[in-house]
């Protein structure tokens, strides 16, 4: 579904990514790992097609998307789900959701949504930068499944949250997986990592310098966490 | 009683100019971050344009009231396209000084063909006597301006808030980058978004003709006060901005009802309000604060 190839990425003259590649199938839950600063976001925004000083190839489904800008890239199948939850002051939760437009072969309806997120139901005409932080999270996820994004990239989607609604984006995420979306998943949750995705990338300094399998990690948790610092 | 409400209708037929001009600013600023100093002076070309036209073509004020303004936004779609886009990448302070020139050019312009004496436009003849509301007589065509300038900015709220394209522009204008990355080409709707506000001056500009001065410099005086109304009403907001014109308007009015002695009060007013308005809430009465980038 996705195809990074040697993909670097520079802040003026500093280079955040050196030379990364990957790879995630249809269906397929993969996260980055690493400490602050490693280039997790930067290599989503890069993917993203939001940062301007990138040099490699990313395609999707197929088609490069290098080169196009962001809402070209949007249409193409990726949904963005920010790390500030990407909600609008001057929109309210219902045009939050009709936003973006669809770009894929199976979105989910409004009912869909309202369905399976009955608080923002609730909330739908009120401001969306009005709704608390778990509330922000479902709206920015649904808002992808409302699209029929093909490929997600979610940053830290579970930061600040708390369990029961950590509970419930893995939910979410493993019913996109069901339906064949793959993710991108940003993520220093560790063991939350571990009951979403497949595989696993450790990114330090701009190179992807460990790769593991979902089995590998519950082995060398301990190991895992003290890299990363936690 | 009867003296203050015709101060009252002075005032609001006042603040709708002010509205108009300052809802154009305010569109153009929340979409580009530019504060289009040549507003003024399009609203000139607005006013000049309708007594052109009716002098040297024939064309009456209904036919300048449509053309003006298109024409007006045509002119704008070009100018961002050819001169405000290549700034767009730079400080916000070259496209300041763009649009300050071009007024110099503008204005210039019209003074070197008409000189600087007013040129004399006539309200429609249908419009031309009073119509008796009760209290007292009013001015039929300043009852007319009142209710165009009404209804342009209802008009203007309802395609912000109630269609699918003032969603667009409101995602944009919020949150640029994050509206692209869902999918919205958020340059596609600089040019128009720009040329709108500018046929709004030039709306403003076609109705101030028969009751304002035309002439090369009406503009510049109104567009200061403009940006005052702006920054109070609180800089991109489409509401604070309205809400400011009429407000100010008002406020002008009443201040000049209290006599002579009051003259220069109500011209510094405005910007007393301003300071005021700035030590309360920096980013104006309906602003937002900018979010930390």
């Amino acid at each position: 579904m996705l195809r990074i190839d040697d993909l670097s990425a520079w802040y003026g003259e500093a280079q955040v990514l050196r030379g990364v590649s990957l790879e995630i199938a249809a269906g397929e839950v993969v996260t980055l790992c690493g400490r602050n600063g490693a280039g997790k976001t930067t290599l989503l925004r890069c993917v993203m097609g939001l940062h301007p000083g990138q040099r490699g190839t990313v395609e999707l489904a197929g088609r490069t998307l290098s080169g196009q800008p962001a809402h070209r890239r949007a249409r193409a199948g990726l949904g963005w789900v920010p790390d500030d939850r990407g909600c609008y002051a001057t929109l309210t939760v219902a045009e939050t959701l009709s936003l973006p437009p669809v770009v894929g072969p199976s979105p989910w309806s409004l009912e869909q949504v309202y369905d399976a997120f009955p608080h923002l139901h609730a909330r739908r005409n009120a401001p969306s930068t009005t709704l608390s932080g778990g509330e922000q999270q479902m709206l920015a996820l649904a808002r992808v499944l409302r699209m029929g994004a093909r490929l997600l990239l979610c940053d830290e989607p579970t930061e600040g949250l708390s369990p029961l609604l950590v509970a419930q984006v893995g939910d979410i995420l493993r019913q996109a997986k069901q339906h064949g979306v793959a993710v991108l998943l940003v993520e220093q949750n560790l063991h939350f990592a571990t009951t979403v995705a497949d595989r696993h990338h450790l990114l330090a300094e701009g190179r992807v310098v460990e790769s593991l399998e979902n089995s590998e990690v519950a082995a060398r948790e301990k190991d895992l966490l003290a890299y990363l610092g936690i | 009683m009867v003296n203050f409400l015709q101060h009252t209708f002075n005032g609001l037929v006042g603040g709708a100019f002010l509205a108009l001009l300052a809802l154009g600013l305010a569109v153009i600023f929340g979409m580009l971050r530019v504060v289009n100093f040549a507003h003024g002076a399009i609203y000139m070309l607005g006013a000049f344009g309708a007594y052109v036209l009716l002098t040297e073509v024939g064309l009456s004020f209904w036919w300048a009231l449509l053309v003006m303004p298109i024409a007006l936004a045509l002119f704008g779609m070009a100018l961002e396209r050819l001169l405000v886009a290549r700034l767009a990448r730079l400080d916000p302070l070259y496209n300041f000084l763009l649009t300050f020139g071009l007024t110099l050019i503008l204005q210039d312009a019209v003074k070197s063909r008409y000189g600087v004496q007013s040129s004399p436009y006539d309200a429609p003849a249908i419009l031309s006597g009073t119509l008796d509301l009760g209290a007292f007589d009013f001015p039929a065509y300043r009852v007319f301006v009142l209710v165009m300038a009404v209804a342009v900015c209802v008009g203007v709220w309802w395609l912000l808030s109630r269609t699918r394209v003032g969603m667009v522009v409101r995602a944009a204008t919020e949150r640029p980058e994050l509206s692209t990355a869902l999918g919205i080409d958020v340059g596609r709707w600089v040019t128009p978004v720009f040329g709108f506000g500018i046929g709004l001056a030039g709306l403003a500009g076609v109705l101030a003709a028969p009751i304002r001065a035309v002439n090369p410099l009406m503009g510049a005086d109104l567009i200061i006060v403009v940006f005052a109304v702006v920054v109070i009403g609180g800089l991109g907001s489409i509401f604070g901005s309205v809400a400011a014109g009429f407000a100010i308007g008002l406020v002008q009015a009443w201040v000049q009802a209290l006599g002579e002695d009051w003259a220069l009060l109500s011209q510094v007013l405005v910007f007393l309000v301003m300071a005021g308005v700035l030590l309360w809430r920096p980013a104006g009465l309906f602003g937002r604060e900018e979010a930390p980038a």
